[in-house]
């Protein structure tokens, strides 16, 4: 079975930045299936809809998720405490594909930044490059020291870091690397694989709303051009990771 | 004793009264990976038109007070598609299989009718009540006229039992589903979705790109329930009951109120296990209450 809903115990729940909340999750089962780049479906108490969450790391029996309150679901989930039982589906959707032997640049946005961790502890050696509105945004900049990447981060008002666009530091270090796997707002996604085209590969995670997170209710679907063809796809199961060339962006 | 969960809908032997709602459940593989299929009553597939469509533009959902609104457009891959690729797989699952179809024209819901009598489906589900596609859909479900014709014509077409789902954006459902039995439908559901919408204050923009949506889960219960009871009221041909059932007290008494059959659609977003856990729930109550039967509660209702 590839993805359950079940019962996760709520260890941990902290503010590491103005608004954005690192929950760890325990259960004995789904956390060893997650794959770098797939998300979580997570029922919150009194709201109708589940709120889909990237999975930021993962052990065989703890997930690592940060998210953004920006409504009421996600507030409510800020305000929950370490002890209580949260309900689960996971993992969802299809993540990165990481092939051995390969230098990696991560390229995330704000609170895009969180599935890129998990994802360059998959790689040696990774680039990582995130972009922050400013200072009191910045997250997970200790994580991805401590993963041994060679870390740039840029903020739009240069109240920390390098003061510019992710894709400023891209164009810089084009050439130190392989591959590249962006997540975070869709302009910035654009304009990454704007820089990466006809370089290097470039995959890309997007955001939708989502209903039942693993693709059956066609609510997150998106316009793609798969292998020549044009579909409407599902954000939630064939992505939420596409490559570069794969996405209308403007759509 | 353990109660019998079967129930008889137009001549089909459901394994339980609860049917996966159309539009939340695909066409079934996604939700197999969690249970085994025939531990539903059926599925009312996504439903079908008679040419591939790509839906609305996204955001295509959104969360209100106790529901959401969705304004899907019926992205689907074509009856054609469904026939060949997706309907062989789901007459294994050993669960009932309702299409759910939708057209332009009286023309296209009768040359789908033709194309699904041909197959293997169990039911067919006339859909003239989704609210968000430009044309077709909801047109023809809001005057007894249009239902009746289409009924009608659609009819002379379908070989299958045909069921007609009916919207309560209207005046007078008993109305229209008098039109619809009138004309030869075997069975009815109800209710599709109440036309609704969100709108964001920052930016004064609807939160669903389609402006309006159709309104769904808890927040619709009481006006589905008063509905259910009213077209039973008003038919003879038995009801499935749907809007905004979320546990199996909702499911009980809904078939009070009328209903022979069951749809859950939106609880599936908040507990995958909705249907499973609202049978179990059902099974015990019966049990405790020492009903046979479950059919025993259609229609038990008694009105002040």
């Amino acid at each position: 079975m590839s993805y359950d809903s079940q019962i996760f115990k709520l260890t941990e729940n902290k503010e590491i930045a103005k608004g954005i909340f690192d929950w760890t999750v325990k259960n004995d089962e789904l956390p060893a299936r997650a794959k770098c780049g797939q998300f979580v479906n997570i029922k919150v108490p009194g709201r109708v809809l589940r709120r889909p969450i990237s999975i930021c790391d993962a052990t065989d029996t703890t997930l690592r998720l940060v998210f953004q309150v920006k409504g009421e679901g996600t507030k409510v989930m800020s305000q929950m405490k370490p002890g209580e039982d949260v309900e689960i589906l996971a993992p969802l959707g299809t993540g990165f594909d990481i092939k051995p032997g390969k230098r990696y640049c991560f390229v995330g946005g704000g609170i895009g930044v969180p599935p890129l961790l998990f994802s360059a502890k998959q790689t040696d050696n990774p680039m990582v490059i995130m972009g922050f509105r400013n200072k009191d945004l910045v997250i997970l900049k200790d994580d991805f020291k401590a993963a041994g990447a060679e870390l740039y981060t840029a903020t739009d008002d240069g109240s920390f870091g390098i003061h510019g666009f992710v894709t400023d530091v891209l164009s810089e270090h084009m050439g130190e690397f392989d591959e590249v796997c962006a997540c975070g707002p869709v302009p910035m996604l654009k304009a990454v694989a704007e820089v990466c085209r006809g370089k290097v590969r470039c995959q890309v995670s997007l955001e939708e709303r989502m209903g039942c997170g693993i693709g059956a209710c066609l609510v997150c679907s998106c316009k793609t051009k798969i292998d020549g063809e044009e579909h409407m796809t599902q954000v939630c199961r064939r992505g939420p990771v596409y490559d570069a060339g794969e996405v209308f962006y403007d759509a | 004793m353990m109660p019998d969960m079967k129930v008889k809908l137009c001549g089909i032997e459901l394994n339980n009264p609860i049917i996966a709602a159309s539009g939340t459940f695909g066409f079934g593989r996604e939700f197999s990976e969690l249970y085994p299929l025939s531990s539903l009553g059926g599925i009312s597939c996504k439903g079908i038109t008679l040419a591939e469509r790509d839906g609305n533009p996204t955001p295509r959902i959104a969360e209100t007070e106790s529901g959401i609104l969705n304004a899907v457009g019926l992205q689907n891959p074509g009856v054609d598609h469904f026939i060949k690729y997706d309907l062989p797989w789901l007459r294994e699952q050993n669960t009932a299989i309702i299409a759910n179809i939708a057209g332009n024209t009286v023309e296209d819901y009768c040359t789908m009718a033709e194309k699904l009598s041909d197959s293997d489906v169990d039911i067919i589900e006339l859909n003239i009540s989704c609210p968000n596609v430009k044309s077709g859909g909801v047109q023809f479900g809001t005057s007894c006229e249009s239902v009746g014709n289409i009924t009608r014509e659609v009819r002379k077409h379908c070989s299958k039992p045909l069921m007609v789902k009916l919207s309560p954006n209207v005046t007078d459902i008993a109305e229209i589903a008098r039109a619809a039995e009138a004309e030869g439908a075997d069975a009815l559901s109800l209710i599709n979705t109440l036309t609704g919408m969100r709108i964001d204050i920052n930016s004064a923009r609807p939160i669903i790109r389609n402006n309006t949506g159709g309104l769904s889960g808890p927040a619709v219960f009481p006006v589905a329930v008063r509905m259910v009871w009213q077209v039973s009221n008003a038919v003879s041909i038995p009801i499935v009951g749907m809007g905004g059932i979320s546990k199996w007290q909702d499911a009980v008494e809904m078939m009070i109120a009328g209903a022979t059959a069951l749809q859950v659609g939106t609880a599936l977003f908040n507990d995958p296990y909705a249907p499973i856990k609202i049978n179990e729930g059902i099974e015990k109550f019966l049990s405790e209450k020492n009903i046979s039967s479950v059919t025993e509660l259609t229609g038990t209702i008694k009105p002040w």
